[in-house]
């Protein structure tokens, strides 16, 4: 980051430890594009989602003051013409990154535009939009540095497939043996996260399955990470970025790269 | 314990862990460390038990079972040879469209910088 090189060097290397203080970088460019402490932006990757990433975005800007950021992820159909109408900033990949790289761009972005907060939600419609301020609200108090959305908990109308469930046991028991978090839903895609995690995630995010990851990430980083009952829904439109075919493969990768993460230095 | 076998434990041993090494200091990423790590692993379990390989080697027909051993070996590296050019034209097909947005993105730029030809005159 340009502003830890510049001006006092080892004031500004301590600062990142500490949780909600963003670099003097960005005080600086809060202070220019005039955006207010706690400013959350929703960040939506998108993939080929040119039929419901409209509706997502409208219903965001309808409901909330926030800003809308789609990372639109080397989609060549009408996703990033749908999300700009809608009246979301957009952000077109040249080439598929997967759901990782897009939403570390999205990171990239909101740290480099001094936003304290980053909601992700999927473009597809899964994730119910009106349970944004239960997600957002521990964070926006200070009581959490990172709160995910649970399918699971409280009343929960979601069904999924028989593998889909044993892959989420599976990998919920994996967190919960490794990190000190009682987890429900470890592969939730929804999520919002503060300050001090969005600089370390645009440094240190998983190209694809990032969500698993994340937990000993956070584990790493002794963030405060809490849960939220969220509603979700199957997909409307589109398929899973995990198909039946990869789903093996998706398996041994997160594991692999979660165990590797438990022996990784961050510095 | 006879030497052969000693000494193919050590080394796909030593193997197994070098590549476990390189993934945690993001040498190597993961999802390419997939294969690698199999492959070494699968040669650990014929080297510590011999008469899996004996019986492996027997079931699909091959009367000597080290000339078993080098087939697995050759089509296991042949399949990491396919991997790795799947892979390449995939970096290749990105580095051009990368090279290609930037181009674009460069004229943009420089047009955006330049007062406009309207006004110029």
């Amino acid at each position: 980051m340009q502003g830890r090189e510049g001006g006092s060097p080892r004031i500004s290397c301590i600062l990142p430890q500490f949780a909600n203080v963003g670099s003097p970088f960005c005080t600086i460019i809060r202070r220019t594009m005039e955006i207010q402490p706690n400013t959350p932006i929703v960040l939506l990757p998108a993939y080929r989602e040119e039929r419901s990433i409209g509706g997502v975005v409208r219903s965001l800007r309808e409901r909330y003051p926030y800003d809308v950021l789609v990372v639109n992820d080397g989609s060549t159909d009408r996703t990033s013409q749908a999300a700009r109408e809608a009246g979301a900033t957009v952000l077109d990949l040249p080439c598929n990154l997967g759901i990782g790289g897009a939403v570390q761009t999205g990171f990239l972005y909101a740290r480099d535009r001094g936003y304290d907060v980053v909601v992700r939600i999927d473009g597809d419609g899964q994730h119910e939009v009106e349970d944004i301020p239960k997600i957002l609200e521990p964070i926006l108090s200070g009581r959490a540095d990172a709160v995910i959305g649970s399918r699971f908990l409280g009343e929960t109308e979601y069904r999924g497939s028989i593998p889909r469930i044993f892959g989420i046991r599976f990998f919920r028991l994996l967190v919960n043996l490794t990190t000190g978090y009682r987890v429900t839903d470890p592969t939730s895609g929804f999520f919002a996260i503060n300050r001090r995690l969005v600089e370390f995630y645009s440094d240190h995010y998983p190209s694809d399955y990032p969500e698993v990851d994340s937990y000993i990430l956070m584990h790493r980083l002794k963030a405060r990470t809490v849960e939220a009952p969220v509603r979700m829904y199957g997909r409307a439109e589109g398929k899973s970025s995990i198909t039946a075919f990869r789903a093996v493969y998706y398996m041994v990768k997160v594991t692999l790269s979660y165990l590797i993460n438990c022996i990784r230095r961050f510095g | 314990m006879n030497r052969v076998t000693l000494f193919s434990i050590c080394a796909s041993a030593g193997f197994l862990l070098y590549i476990l090494e390189m993934v945690r200091r993001r040498k190597l990423r993961e999802e390419y460390s997939i294969l690698w790590l199999f492959g070494s692993a699968m040669i650990l379990v014929l080297s510590l038990k011999k008469d899996w390989l004996d019986s492996l080697a027997h079931s699909v027909g091959i009367v000597y079972p080290p000339s078993f051993l080098f087939l697995v070996g050759i089509l296991f590296i042949l399949l990491i040879l396919i991997h790795f050019s799947i892979a390449i034209s995939k970096l290749h097909q990105m580095n051009k469209k990368m090279a290609q947005e930037l181009g674009l993105l460069k004229a943009r730029s420089e047009a955006g910088n330049r007062p406009k030809p309207e006004t110029e005159r």
